[in-house]
């Protein structure tokens, strides 16, 4: 018990090394939560692009410019991508990491997240589009009101296991010397080589939030289920 | 040019899938008069339903006209969502929208559309929910009424936005029969109180009972057309007599 104790104090509290931990725990915080935004929002724009060319044959252009996307970042590392990112779109500028980060995971995350989004429009029956259309809502407000939010709904464990992926993948942060949460731990582990302790504290906040987050989802889908009894 | 008392005028619908050797619609020309209740009857694949959804342009036609209330509608410069509006459609899938409640189904149409707000919208519908007998229903959401409930409502969510004609595609085609009556009544009583029609429809008693006229479709082409009377007593063209001869 006096070893865990020392090991404890080594680690974490001596040269107040608990902030790498702390400060990495806030930038993966803040690199996944805007990263999903960007995610969310190129996503939904991209998804919806798509399935108005695959239901209407309209927008052939935009649709050919989203191929062209979800193929690049489908078909590369994420890591590889991030270093892009850094070390060659913002190599002249002298940017925050996190905002590299930030951009590079965003981008990568809103690939997914429009085939999730798309998958979810397209399994919804023509007859709601029609329907919507039928009461005299033009295309994006049948979308809107009607389409998107069903669409939702049977999207949102994917969705949601989407952002747990990329919280996870945002430890990669560290290729950029990113101090992330993974990289923090890393920093203490050259210190004090204690790998076991540093390594299992890390892993387990990721552990925790990620329950954190399936618990929330799972509410939310309860609450979603209301309108089929 | 139209007469006043003549809401649709359709000329020379056509509807060509594959470059023109699929004829669904293969030129129907034909009006319809305000207060009148049209029933298109014909055999599967004859092209009834997709004439009706034609003339809504949920189905764009390949050629041929629709005039409504002297606009034409497939006339890429008019605004389909604003004439949309105004012509009410009910499909043999209900199609309500599964999310909602069935008071927001009826209102969601009205407050973004016409303007109204929650409160008139919501008034308006309680009236045509007790209409049908489902006023008790208002917070239920549409998975937990039966099809013919279902059916009712979709019917009155499109009474909600006041239009000038209901198009019903085949309404009671998914119901179990026991379910029929009640939507076919709703549906009579809008007959009475003098509510343009278009019905596609396979319930010939209705069609006899209701129709000021009926439309026999067959191969994309109006075959045969005249008051029920006229159709269903004496039948002039060989096919309508055999069709006839297979639903009577």
């Amino acid at each position: 018990m006096d070893n865990f104790k020392l090991r404890f104090y080594n680690n974490f509290i001596a040269d107040d090394r608990w902030r790498y931990i702390t400060e990495g725990l806030w930038v993966t915080i803040r690199v996944t939560f805007f990263a999903a935004l960007i995610g969310i929002a190129i996503g939904f724009l991209v998804a919806i692009i798509r399935s108005t060319y695959d239901k209407t044959g309209r927008l052939k252009l935009p649709d050919f410019i989203c191929k062209v996307y979800l193929t690049i970042i489908r078909g590369t590392p994420v890591v590889v991508q991030l270093l892009i990112i850094y070390f060659v779109v913002f190599a002249s500028f002298n940017i925050d990491k996190v905002f590299a980060a930030i951009v590079a995971f965003g981008l990568n995350s809103g690939a997914y997240v429009a085939e999730i989004v798309r998958s979810g429009i397209m399994s919804i029956d023509d007859g709601q589009f029609e329907a919507g259309r039928s009461i005299g809502f033009n295309y994006v407000q049948t979308m809107v009101y009607i389409i998107i939010p069903q669409a939702f709904k049977n999207i949102l464990p994917a969705l949601a296991n989407e952002f747990i992926v990329l919280l996870k993948e945002t430890s990669v942060s560290g290729f950029i010397a990113l101090n992330d949460l993974t990289k923090g731990g890393d920093v203490i582990r050259g210190r004090t080589f204690d790998s076991f302790m540093v390594l299992i504290t890390v892993a387990l906040i990721y552990l925790i939030i990620v329950m954190g987050m399936t618990a929330g989802v799972t509410r939310l889908e309860r609450r979603l289920r209301n309108s089929d009894h | 040019m139209t007469t006043d008392s003549t809401l649709i005028k359709v000329i020379g619908l056509e509807k060509h899938f594959a470059d023109g050797k699929v004829k669904a619609l293969d030129g129907i020309s034909t009006s319809i008069q305000k207060g009148e209740v049209v029933v298109i009857i014909g055999p599967s694949g004859s092209g009834k339903s997709t004439f009706l959804r034609c003339l809504n342009l949920l189905e764009v036609p390949t050629g041929g006209s629709i005039l409504f209330e002297n606009d034409d509608l497939t006339d890429k410069k008019v605004d389909i969502n604003r004439h949309r509006q105004k012509m009410g459609m009910v499909f043999q899938h209900f199609n309500l929208f599964p999310h909602m409640t069935i008071l927001r189904n009826m209102t969601i149409g009205p407050i973004k559309l016409q303007g109204k707000t929650q409160e008139e919208a919501e008034k308006l519908a309680m009236t045509l929910l007790e209409r049908v007998g489902l006023d008790h229903r208002a917070e239920a959401y549409p998975s937990q009424l039966s099809g013919g409930q279902k059916q009712r409502v979709a019917i009155v969510r499109a009474l909600c936005m006041k239009p000038e004609v209901m198009l019903f595609d085949e309404p009671t085609s998914a119901l179990d029969p026991e379910m029929v009556g009640e939507v076919l009544d709703v549906m009579k009583t809008l007959a009475r109180e003098s509510m343009t029609m278009v019905v596609v429809t396979h319930e010939m008693g209705f069609a006899r009972e209701v129709a000021s006229r009926v439309i026999f479709v067959d191969g994309g082409k109006v075959v045969e057309e005249g008051t029920p009377e006229e159709i269903f007593s004496n039948p002039k063209s060989e096919r309508l007599k055999s069709f006839l001869a297979k639903v009577l």
